[in-house]
């Protein structure tokens, strides 16, 4: 953990400040704003909060209500990939479990982890959508159909192995 | 002359490798000299054939799929340019069965146009409805639409032209027109296809129930899990605005109407209709109180239009031909089409829309092919993640919302998951609770708990712990849950759990397993 926080970006409270400057004018701006810092620091720092509550003239207990709700709003930096593996039904029809079961065996990372060189996050999702090609999964914003071990072998090492 | 070849950019055939055989049949024609030029179209919605490729023939668009990169030399030698015969050949797209067989309304140019071209999408009639109703009164409009009988296509199946009629007759300084693209039912995807390959037949709709109800401002709420189809909206938005479709005037003829593409955060709740409007208003996505209705006290506290991709999709056909016209297909009180979206373990899954009254077993053996595994098929769940089990011998249901609430269950969005006799309906049982209580807004105690306490139920009679008192409870938890709950979330879990317990009881029945270490 002490490694991994140290490779947390410092966070940048004029860059914040820009971006929430620039999409306050918006109608329910909370959440774009929110879109908007998650991607230019990929998570939502907790110190956003007070500068978000100033600009939009609600609490710091509804800032951080909001944040917190949505699963795509994350307090901590993710892996340099993310790999969502969709186990909804549809693709539970399709063996999404199995799929699970072996990454966990195969590559000791289950949904929620994050690999120990942080290149890859591996996370849960119900539904991308492709539920005529199940298993279905999302590498970052790449759609996959068909999923199978071997795919999912070859994303682990291509992630791992290509260190950005 | 060059040839015009067809490759995919929806995302399903994106999810089989249609960018790479894209660029691979570009690459391979100028290796040849050949004069082709590609264009990245919609789905034709047979994904089981994605990447579909199609090639323009003096007879017709010819079909190649499911291509691959290493099949492309291949069929360019066989004569791909001229329709040649090939090992991946279904001969004319449209005189395959699983497309032949369908009543293509709101589908029509979805799969056939670049979704992007609004000079394809006026050639294929888009426009017209929004012509047509810029000519009429208001009320006129929402007349239109009640007349066709068209019932909300994201699940709750609510008649669409009342929901108008109250909006129209609220006095206000502002309304709004807000699209649910919250798709989040597994075994769902019309709403992605519709966005990402005819994504002007939305903004037509919306401009039109703008027109209809006299709101000058709409959001399409569409889900974070679908960034190809968000991209696809937000540039058909900028294309509409810069064409004078949108904007101050609508067509240079109506009033204002400007439209917004707004991304959710990966919450399931926020495709139920009060969450949403919370969400798109900056807050938590948790459930409202009804009354008010949405109708009357919507986004903003402003009254407001609230509805299903599909829905809005529709509106622009029936308004270009005329309600009898939608209402002559369908049957009882289902009129018009339902794009139905077959999923999960079926050997042809794709988008069928088709009028109201086909049966399941149609659907599911002739045009789906069975399941993919080739092993009989055990259950269908249909409706979503809210919806009932169903077993094989109910298949001879017919697609219509009442029939399919005789037989216990919900027609929904028109999702139906196969599933082989693999499953085990005990772990989808407790699913159906275990998702209830990852997605649950927290608002209303019974679904908060309730879902909580329903996994545990279930896993005490799966491990054969007191089973008789279990299902007593478990049908306490049940009735508790519907009767109590704020919202369909947790007043519809019971729903895949009661049923798979009632068609199922086998597999609750079975020795004892120890419980999962959790």
């Amino acid at each position: 953990m002490d490694a991994a926080q140290s490779k947390v970006p410092d966070f940048d409270e004029a860059r914040a400040r820009l971006v929430i400057a620039r999409l306050a004018h918006l109608d329910g701006a909370l959440l774009p704003i929110l879109h908007e810092l998650q991607h230019e620091f990929g998570y939502v720092d907790a110190r956003n909060v007070p500068l978000l509550a100033e600009a939009l003239n609600i609490s710091r207990a509804d800032v951080h209500g909001t944040i917190s709700f949505y699963h795509d709003f994350k307090s901590a930096p993710q892996g340099r990939h993310v790999l969502k593996i969709c186990r909804a039904e549809a693709c539970q029809s399709m063996g999404c479990e199995s799929l699970v079961t072996h990454l966990a065996q195969a590559h000791k990372l289950a949904p929620g982890e994050t690999t120990g060189d942080k290149a890859l996050s591996v996370e849960t999702v119900y539904c991308l959508g492709n539920c005529a090609l199940s298993p279905a999964a999302m590498l970052d914003d790449e759609l996959i159909g068909r999923l199978d071990a071997d795919r999912l072998d070859q994303i682990v090492l291509d992630a791992t192995g290509m260190r950005s | 002359m060059t040839t015009r070849i067809y490759v995919p950019c929806d995302a399903a055939a994106l999810s089989m490798g249609a960018d790479k055989v894209a660029k691979a049949m570009a690459a391979e024609a100028q290796k040849r000299g050949l004069d082709v030029t590609i264009v990245r179209n919609g789905s034709r919605g047979m994904l089981w054939l994605e990447p579909l490729v199609e090639v323009e023939t003096t007879q017709g668009r010819v079909a190649y799929g499911p291509v691959r990169v290493g099949d492309i030399a291949g069929l360019y030698d066989a004569g791909l340019l001229s329709g040649g015969a090939h090992r991946l050949g279904h001969g004319l797209t449209e005189k395959i069965p699983f497309f032949a067989r369908q009543q293509r309304l709101t589908f029509a140019r979805c799969g056939l146009t670049d979704p992007l071209s609004l000079d394809e999408y006026k050639a294929h009639g888009g426009l017209e409805g929004l012509a047509k109703a810029l000519a009429l009164a208001p009320a006129a409009v929402v007349e239109e639409v009640t007349q066709s009988g068209l019932r909300g296509r994201g699940g709750a199946a609510f008649p669409t032209g009342i929901k108008w009629r109250t909006t129209l007759g609220a006095a206000a300084d502002q309304k709004y027109i807000v699209c649910n693209a919250d798709e989040g039912d597994s075994g769902t995807y019309a709403d992605r296809m519709v966005m990402e390959g005819d994504p002007f037949v939305l903004i037509e709709g919306m401009a039109i129930a703008g027109l209809a109800v006299g709101a000058t401002k709409g959001f399409i709420y569409i889900r974070s899990e679908y960034p190809h189809a968000f991209g696809v909206i937000q540039e058909a938005i900028r294309r509409a605005e810069a064409a004078g479709i949108l904007g101050k005037s609508v067509m240079g003829k109506g009033p204002a109407f400007h439209l917004e593409a707004r991304l959710g955060a990966g919450a399931y709740i926020c495709g139920e209709e009060t969450s949403l409007l919370d969400s798109l208003e900056g807050k938590r996505g948790q459930v409202r109180a009804k009354p008010p209705l949405p109708a009357i006290s919507g986004l903003f506290g402003k009254p407001t239009i609230i509805n299903n991709v599909i829905s809005l999709a529709s509106v622009p056909w029936i308004m270009a031909h005329g309600a009898k016209a939608y209402a002559d297909f369908g049957m009882g009180r289902s009129r018009g089409t339902l794009p139905v979206q077959l999923a999960g373990n079926i050997k042809r899954g794709g988008l069928f829309e088709t009028a109201f009254g086909v049966s399941l077993r149609t659907l599911i053996e002739d045009l789906g092919g069975g399941t993919h595994s080739g092993k009989p098929l055990r259950a269908v769940q249909i409706g979503g993640p809210l919806g009932a089990y169903h077993p094989a011998h109910e298949l001879d249901t017919l697609l219509d919302y009442e029939a399919i609430a005789a037989i216990k269950g919900m027609l929904g969005h028109g999702g139906i998951v196969v599933f082989d006799e693999s499953v085990d309906m005990a772990k989808q049982a407790r699913f159906a609770f275990e998702f209830c209580a990852q997605e649950s807004c927290g608002k209303c105690t019974p679904c908060r708990i309730g879902a909580r306490r329903g996994v545990e139920v279930v896993d005490r009679i799966i491990a054969a712990d007191h089973r008789e008192a279990n299902r007593v409870l478990l049908d306490d938890l049940c009735s508790l849950m519907t009767d109590g709950s704020l919202c369909a979330l947790g007043g519809l879990t019971p729903l895949p759990v009661m049923s798979a317990l009632h068609h199922f009881p086998e597999d609750f029945n079975r020795p004892a397993l120890p419980l999962a270490a959790e």
